[in-house]
C-alpha cells in the first residue's frame, strides 16, 4: 500500500502549491541577494516536480516520473549557467546585491 | 523507426557538436569566422532539408511534423542564419565575440525547432529550455562588459521564473488530464465538454510562461534591458527565432488541444495583445537608444501578431504566420543597420547618432527608412501585408475593441518610427560612421529588397501559411 492511497492526492498538491508561492514571493519580495533569487527558482521547479510525481502515482502513469528526471537535469544545467552568469557579473560590478543591478533603466 | 521525420534536427545537432570540437581545436583569435561559416552552412543545409521531411508522428508520439512545424522551422532557421551573418560583421575593432556565439545560436535554433515540432509536453519543455539556456549565455557572452553581464543576469532571472511557471502549468495539465501527449489531450478536453478548473489554471500558467518568452505585456519587463545590454547580433537573434518558437507553441496548444475551449482563452489573449500593442507604442516614445526602441517595437509587434490568434480562426492563424514572416525580414534588416553604427571601431546606439545619415551613408539610410516604413505598415512594404491580414481576421471575428486599440497604437507607433526617418534625413550630419562590414551591408540590402518586393513572394508565403494553419486547426 502506497502512501498516496492512504492520504490522498490533496496534501501533495497543497505542499507543492505552498512551495510555488514561497518561490514566487522569494523572487519578488527579496531585496538583498541574487543567490536567494536562484534558490527560490529551484523551489519553483521542485514544486512542479512534486506535482508530477504525485500525479504520476495517482494516475499509475509513468510519464510524469520521466518528466521529473528531465526537469532535474534541466534544473542542474540552469543553476550552472545562472551561477556562471552571476560570476561574470560579480567580476564586472563587484557586488551581487539586487539593488545594484541598475545600469540600465527606463 | 522513421529517421527522416527528424532528419533536420539530427543533422543540426550533430553539426553543432562537430563545430564545437573544431572551434576548440583552432587558435583562439581566428576561430570565430570559420565557426560562424560552418554554422551558417549547417543551418543552410538544415533549411534545405526541412521541406523534404514527411508528415507524421514519431518516436512514441513525442515528435510531430506537419506543415505548421515546417513553416515555423524555416522561419527559425532563417532568423538564425541572418543573426549569424550579422555576428560576422560585428567582429571588428574592440568588440570580439568568442567562437561559441554562432554555435550557441545554432543550438538555440535547434531547441526552437524542437518546440515547433513538440507532440508532447516533455518535448515542449526540453526544447524550450535548450533554446532559452543558450540565449542566457549569449546575452552575457561579452564577459568584460558590465551591460552585457547585467542583461544576461536579468534575462536569466526572469526567463527561468517564466520556465518555472510554465512547468507548473504543465504539471497541472498533466495531473488533470492524465496525459502528456497533445493528441490524447485534445480528445480528453473535447470529451469533457467544458474545461475543468485544474486544466484552466494550468492553461493560464502556460499562457503566462509563453507570454514571457514572447515579451508580451504584462510579462515584458526584461525585454528593454536584455535588448539594450546584449551584443547587437545576439539582440538580432533574440528578437527573431525564439519568438517564432514561442508562437509555435502558443498556436499549437491553443488551436489544438485547447481549441475547444477557445472562448475561455480568447479574452486572455485579447487582453495581452491589446496591452502589448498599446504599451509597445507608448513606452517607445521617450526612448533615445535605438536598441531599446527596437525592444519596445518588438513588444508591439508581438501584440499585433497575437491579434490573429485572438481571432481564433484558421484565417487568424494564417494572418499571424504571415505577420511573423514579415517581422523576420524587417527585424533582421534593422539589426544589420544597427550593427553597422560604429565610430572609430566602437559601437554607438543612440538615435541621435543617426543624424544626417542620408548624406553620409545614403544606402544605409535608405534601407533603414524602408524598414521603418515597413514597421509602420506603409502599403507596398512587407509590414503592411502582415498588419492588413491580422486586422482583417480580427474584423471577421468581430473583435472591434481590439481592432480600435490596434489602430490607435499603429498611429502612435508611426510617430516614433517616422522620427527615426526624420533624424536620418532632415537633421544636420554628425561625425561619419565607419564603413559598414560587407556582411552587414549584405543583410541590410538583401532584407531591404525583400521588404520592398514582399508582394512578389506573398502568394507563396500565404499558401504555405494556409497549409500550416489548417494542419493545426484541423
Amino acid at each position: 500500500m502506497t502512501a498516496l492511497s492512504q492520504i490522498g492526492l490533496t496534501p501533495f498538491l497543497v505542499v507543492s502549491a505552498m512551495l510555488l508561492v514561497l518561490g514566487v514571493f522569494g523572487i519578488f519580495l527579496n531585496r538583498k541577494n541574487i543567490i536567494i533569487i536562484m534558490m527560490s527558482m529551484e523551489l519553483i521547479l521542485l514544486a512542479a516536480n512534486l506535482n508530477f510525481v504525485a500525479f504520476s502515482s495517482a494516475h499509475g502513469d509513468l510519464s510524469g516520473q520521466v518528466m521529473t528526471l528531465f526537469v532535474l537535469t534541466i534544473a542542474a544545467a540552469e543553476a550552472a549557467i545562472g551561477l556562471a552568469i552571476l560570476t561574470v557579473y560579480f567580476r564586472n560590478r563587484g557586488s551581487i546585491q539586487v539593488e545594484d543591478v541598475t545600469m540600465m533603466k527606463g | 523507426m522513421n529517421w527522416m521525420l527528424a532528419l533536420p534536427e539530427l543533422v543540426l545537432a550533430l553539426s553543432g557538436l562537430v563545430i564545437l570540437v573544431a572551434g576548440v581545436c583552432m587558435k583562439k583569435e581566428d576561430s570565430f569566422v570559420p565557426a560562424a561559416m560552418l554554422s551558417i552552412a549547417a543551418m543552410g543545409v538544415t533549411l534545405f532539408l526541412v521541406p523534404l521531411t514527411p508528415d507524421g508522428n514519431g518516436y512514441g508520439h513525442v515528435f510531430v511534423n506537419d506543415g505548421f512545424a515546417r513553416f515555423l522551422k524555416i522561419l527559425i532557421l532563417a532568423g538564425g542564419i541572418l543573426a549569424t551573418i550579422i555576428s560576422i560583421g560585428y567582429q571588428r575593432g574592440s568588440s570580439r565575440l568568442p567562437f561559441e556565439t554562432p554555435v550557441l545560436m545554432l543550438f538555440s535554433s535547434l531547441g526552437a525547432m524542437l518546440m515547433a515540432s513538440a507532440g508532447n509536453l516533455i518535448t515542449l519543455f526540453v526544447g524550450l529550455e535548450l533554446s532559452s539556456l543558450s540565449i542566457y549565455i549569449l546575452c552575457a557572452i561579452e564577459r568584460d562588459r558590465l551591460k552585457s553581464a547585467e542583461a544576461g543576469l536579468k534575462y536569466f532571472i526572469l526567463g527561468s521564473l517564466a520556465s518555472g511557471l510554465l512547468l507548473y502549468g504543465i504539471s497541472l495539465v498533466y495531473g488533470f488530464a492524465g496525459t502528456m501527449e497533445l493528441v490524447p489531450l485534445s480528445m480528453i478536453i473535447a470529451g469533457q465538454g467544458g474545461l475543468p478548473l485544474g486544466l484552466q489554471i494550468g492553461m493560464v500558467f502556460i499562457i503566462a510562461g509563453l507570454a514571457f518568452k514572447l515579451s508580451s505585456v504584462p510579462f515584458h519587463m526584461w525585454t528593454p534591458d536584455a535588448y539594450q545590454g546584449s551584443p547587437t547580433p545576439v539582440t538580432a537573434y533574440m528578437a527573431g527565432a525564439p519568438k517564432f518558437a514561442a508562437f509555435a507553441l502558443l498556436l499549437r496548444l491553443m488551436a489544438g488541444p485547447f481549441g475547444m475551449a477557445a472562448p475561455r482563452w480568447q479574452i486572455l489573449i485579447e487582453t495581452i495583445a491589446g496591452l502589448s500593442m498599446l504599451f509597445g507604442s507608448l513606452a517607445a516614445i521617450p526612448q533615445t537608444d535605438i536598441k531599446r526602441l527596437m525592444a519596445y517595437s518588438s513588444i508591439g509587434h508581438m501584440g499585433y501578431a497575437m491579434m490573429g490568434l485572438a481571432a481564433a480562426s484558421a484565417t487568424g492563424l494564417r494572418a499571424t504566420l504571415v505577420y511573423l514572416a514579415a517581422y523576420l525580414v524587417m527585424n533582421a534588416g534593422v539589426f544589420a543597420v544597427i550593427g553597422a553604427m560604429r565610430r572609430g571601431g566602437r559601437e554607438v546606439t543612440s538615435i541621435r547618432d543617426l543624424s544626417g545619415l542620408s548624406r553620409t551613408h545614403p544606402g544605409m539610410a535608405l534601407a533603414m527608412a524602408v524598414f521603418m516604413f515597413s514597421m509602420v505598415g506603409v502599403p507596398p512594404m512587407a509590414g503592411f501585408f502582415g498588419k492588413f491580414m491580422v486586422f482583417a481576421s480580427a474584423w471577421h471575428a468581430g473583435l472591434y475593441g481590439l481592432l480600435a486599440v490596434g489602430g490607435v497604437s499603429a498611429l502612435i507607433g508611426a510617430y516614433y518610427y517616422l522620427r527615426v526617418v526624420k533624424v536620418m534625413y532632415f537633421d544636420a550630419p554628425v561625425q561619419e560612421f565607419d564603413s559598414p562590414a560587407p556582411s552587414l551591408s549584405f543583410v541590410s540590402a538583401g532584407m531591404g529588397v525583400v521588404t520592398v518586393f514582399f508582394l512578389i513572394g506573398l502568394g507563396v508565403i500565404t499558401s504555405a501559411a494556409e497549409i500550416a494553419a489548417h494542419a493545426i486547426a484541423g
